[in-house]
């Protein structure tokens, strides 16, 4: 089998490899989160007939990098009354919580840092840290508005875990793996054959496509709330809670949040391309799929969503807690399981 | 030696932390404690090879039971006013808990130096587990599957039950 892994090819397997490969994630997050803070402060303003920021380097270009300056020297305060070990720790269960799904996203066929068989299960599970260290900031915040935007995020979190869960799980079934690389492979030759579209298969595969667009759209829902983005982000809600879970922090801890948080965006629009998009498959077949392209298709997609994350955030109002709850147990739920059946029954026919 | 490495740490990692559910005073420190535990087994886990069986702990224990176990201690310490605490507990407790330990200890080190291990020699790269794991579930385990699936839709029932009634 060839190797999946460019590091590996150049420095062979040892601890230097290990330690690169470990890194190298993080010198795609920096740049990117860097154009994401950009984005939404340029999108917001298109969207609100505003100019947005214009004056740091050319059209206001240079403005995150002053943004991430200026919470770099903040003065990193620490309220009198939290619970300090809880307060400075959660920060870092987040971030780490975070980096650590990138661990299995595949940005090419010849660049993954660890392909493991399991990779969608893990990305799914390592969302917990978010979970706990969202709990965690909010508790020690000492702050009862922390507090309930803690269990806001917990809360929403746990119940959008499940639609979610069903839509990867119908599409592990129609793939037959949980391998991010071998779902992607399977859906090369063309955009006709991403999961979208049903996977590949004959003409006969158009009575699935409706379910797989509703699941795509299930986890697209779902993907809002779980990195509590408008309109599910009730734990941040200013009008009600201040800013939520981080309303104690400052400077480079609430930097750290504010890092995970648009990591995760990436990541969940990672896995939205894997399973749904082709991954890093160009869209025209064997055309234009070298390793490098795959990674300009991969990061275009996964950009895409991205922006349908940060345009939607300035597009709608934010739904009420029973409003929320209600979405997720009542109407998303039942019409994933359906579409999983179908989808199921598809994949056992075939 | 990189394999030995990485299982001291793991295992450092259980140890400490799980002292430090023991001990701490705080129920809180205790309940974020356990979410190194849960990460140190884990990482034990996949140094065994049984990737599946670690994800499905960080999976179910930090993202259910250990959410669960937060929520349990922060909203009980609202409600009854009282905030809850380890420690303090009285003679005889601390003298029956030591014994119980101590024998518990005893009979654990006698059992690991005088049984004969069954250790399978197990050397090949399994590079799926799921497979093995869902063929067994749905043939030789089936009865247990399906008795465990039954006991959790009973609990869900009675879950909802209980929130219902206002």
């Amino acid at each position: 089998m060839e190797s999946l892994n460019f590091v590996y090819d150049l420095l062979g397997k040892n601890i230097v490899a290990y330690i690169l490969l470990a890194l190298l994630p993080m010198a795609f997050l920096l740049p990117y989160a860097l154009v994401a803070i950009l984005g939404e402060l340029k999108i917001s303003a298109w969207i609100q007939e505003r100019l947005g920021p214009m004056r740091t380097g050319w059209k206001g270009v240079l403005q995150p990098i002053a943004e991430v300056v200026k919470l770099l020297q903040k003065e990193d305060i620490t309220p009198a009354a939290v619970n300090k070990p809880l307060f400075n720790l959660a920060p870092f269960v987040m971030f780490a919580g975070a980096y650590a799904a990138y661990a299995v996203i595949p940005f090419s066929s010849k660049f993954v840092p660890v392909n493991i068989n399991i990779g969608l299960f893990y990305v799914f599970a390592i969302s917990a840290f978010g979970v706990i260290a969202i709990v965690m900031g909010g508790w020690a915040s000492n702050n009862k508005y922390s507090l309930l935007g803690a269990m806001r995020a917990a809360a929403q979190m746990i119940s959008y875990e499940i639609p979610i869960a069903v839509a990867i799980l119908a599409i592990a079934t129609l793939a037959g793996s949980l391998d991010m690389q071998e779902i992607i492979y399977k859906q090369g030759g063309g955009f006709w054959n991403w999961n979208i579209f049903g996977g590949p298969g004959a003409i006969t595969k158009i009575w699935v496509i409706p379910f797989t667009v509703t699941l795509f759209l299930i986890y697209f829902i779902g993907s809002l709330a779980e990195t509590n983005r408008v309109p599910f982000d009730i734990p941040e809600g200013e009008s009600e809670i201040v800013a939520g879970y981080h309303t104690e922090y400052s400077g480079m801890k609430f930097a750290m949040f504010f890092f995970a948080e648009y990591s995760n965006m990436f990541i969940v629009s990672a896995i939205i391309t894997i399973l749904f998009l082709g991954g890093w498959q160009s869209p025209f077949g064997n055309f234009l799929n070298g390793p490098v392209w795959q990674a300009f298709w991969f990061v275009s997609k996964a950009m895409l969503f991205v922006f349908l994350q940060i345009w939607l955030r300035w597009t709608l109002p934010r739904l009420r807690v029973d409003q929320l709850m209600y979405v997720t147990w009542k109407v998303m739920l039942p019409i994933a399981f359906v579409a999983f059946f179908a989808v199921a029954l598809w994949a056992m026919i075939q | 030696m990189l394999f030995d490495f990485v299982f001291y740490m793991f295992a450092v990692i259980v140890i400490v932390s799980a002292m430090g559910v023991v001990f701490s005073k705080k129920m809180m420190y205790s309940a974020f404690s356990l979410l190194f535990t849960f990460f140190g087994m884990a990482g034990l886990y996949v140094l065994l090879s049984a990737d599946f069986v670690a994800v499905t702990q960080i999976m179910v224990y930090v993202g259910g039971i250990l959410v669960l176990i937060v929520f349990g201690v922060m909203l009980t310490s609202k409600i009854t006013g009282v905030d809850i605490k380890t420690g303090t507990i009285g003679k005889i407790q601390l003298t029956i808990g030591a014994i119980t330990s101590v024998i518990v200890a005893i009979i654990l080190l006698f059992t690991y130096l005088n049984v004969e291990w069954m250790t399978s020699q197990f050397q090949i790269e399994v590079s799926t587990t799921t497979h093995f794991i869902g063929f067994g579930l749905f043939t030789e385990y089936l009865l247990p599957f399906f008795v465990a699936a039954i006991l959790l839709l009973v609990a869900f029932i009675g879950a909802a039950k209980i929130a219902r009634r206002k």
